[in-house]
Order: structure tokens, then sequence, then C-alpha cells
């Protein structure tokens, strides 16, 4: 199978991510974004590791997960905050650093 | 054409679509669900890949634990659960912009560099082996995760109290 198949799913997953990320403006939706850009590269870390014979890049892989679902739960522990202070978590509303 | 190439097309094009979703939709429930399907596609994917350990923490961790995370947050948070047309900003010209030319570059590059190179499976990784690579070559960075993943739950904890 040719590799440059999982290599462009997982660039078209990761632009979507990005995407998500510019265009969102709900902190949940944003950090589903993100969710979307890390799978694309866990994708591409598996699709190595299989073309290359080298079991790396599925340890990686778990990492990465394991990164994500920290990151997930300190996120939304984040957004809930904002919506406790804020009433809304709208991301384009948050400009108390603004100087 | 062999089954796997079907087999990935299928998975590919429903992924695409439901990624697409996700950042589209209006309704904040039906971005969390299209992205249970996702997440799923990118499992299938692993066991295409015979990555199946990698695949099943996939549908452990994400399907089922930060899909719920998600949903509590979107209850929490009392996002508009029937469809909202405010859910996007007013940059998205620019930010379908910035996603397709980062898509060129990538595409482009990962052509130059990658085109015509196969995938020759052989058998399905081994647990085992996985587990040893683990627990031999990188059982710093394995101990540096649980530090990352205790920090991050006390984190979490001391945010999210209310007091």
């Amino acid at each position: 199978m040719p590799v440059t198949e999982f290599l462009f799913l997982s660039a078209f997953l990761f632009c979507v991510g990005v995407y998500g990320v510019l265009a969102r403006r709900n902190g949940v939706l944003v950090l589903m974004s993100v969710e979307l850009m890390l799978n694309a590269v866990n994708l591409n870390l598996v699709a190595f590791s299989a073309k290359l014979g080298n079991v790396a890049g599925q340890v990686f892989a778990l990492f990465v997960i394991t990164i994500a679902a920290a990151e997930v739960g300190v996120g939304l522990a984040i957004v809930l905050l904002i919506y406790r202070n804020r009433v809304g978590v709208n991301l384009d509303e948050i400009d108390l650093m603004k100087g | 054409m062999t089954g796997l190439n079907v087999a990935f097309g299928i998975v590919a094009l429903v992924m695409a679509v439901a990624a697409v979703a996700v950042v589209t939709t209006h309704n904040v429930v039906h971005a969390a669900l299209s992205l249970v399907v996702v997440l799923a596609g990118v499992a299938a994917q692993y066991v295409i890949l015979q990555a199946e350990f990698v695949g099943l923490v996939q549908v452990l961790i994400y399907i089922g634990a930060v899909i719920i995370l998600f949903l509590f947050g979107i209850m929490l948070t009392r996002a508009p659960m029937q469809r909202s047309a405010e859910l996007d900003n007013d940059q998205r010209p620019w930010a379908v912009a910035v996603a397709l030319l980062i898509l060129a570059v990538l595409v482009i590059q990962l052509n130059k560099s990658f085109g015509g190179q196969r995938i020759a499976f052989g058998a399905p990784t081994d647990t085992g082996v996985l587990a040893d690579s683990i627990f031999r070559t990188y059982v710093v960075p394995f101990e540096v995760v649980s530090i990352l993943l205790l920090a991050a739950l006390v984190g979490a904890i001391v945010l999210a109290r209310r007091d």
C-alpha cells in the first residue's frame, strides 16, 4: 500500500483541525479541533512505524494519546473556570489581558 | 486494488466527511458525535496498519474517556444544544485560506519526499514487542509522561474546584 495515502489523509485531518481552531468561537469546539490535529499526528506516526518496520512510532503514538488526554482534562477545567467567571465560553470575548 | 486499499478508501472517506462536519456544524453535540466517527476511523486505520494495540488504546481513551469529557464540558458550560449561528467567528475566509495553504504545502512536499514508497505489511505488531520497547528503550519518557498525567489530574481538580 502506498504510504502517501495515509500521509495525505493525515495532512487533510490536520488542516481541518487548523481551520477549526481558527474559525470556531466556542472553547469546547476549539479543543475538539486540537484533538483532530493530534490524531492526524498519531496517524502519521503509526504509518511511518508500519513503513519502517520500527515499533518506536507506535510507542510515541501512545505517549501522544496520553498527553492528549491530559490536555483535554486541563483544557476543559480552564474552559469551565472561564464559564464560571465570565458566563460564556466564546473565546473572542475573553480579552482581559488585552493591552 | 486489494481489499486493504478498498477498506482504507471507505474509512478515509467517512473520516473526511465527519472531520469537516466537526468544524462546520452549527450544533455542538453533533460536533462531538462527528468527532466520535473520526476517532473510530483513526482506530480502524491503526488496525489496517497492523497496530492493533494502538487501535485498542485509541478506542478506550479517546472514544471511552475524551468524548465523555467533551460531552460533560458541553453540558456544564451550557452550550446551546440546538442550532446556533454563533459558533463561528468572522475570520472564516482567512481560516479557509490558511488551512488550504498548509494542505497544499504538505501534499506537495509529502508527494515529493515519499511518493511511490510503499508499506510492505509483514506480521502484525506483537504487543509484547511494543511493551519491551516502552519499558526498556523508552522507560524514562514513560515515567515522565506518568508524572505529567498526575500533574494534569491534580491541576484539573485545583482549577475546577469551587472555593
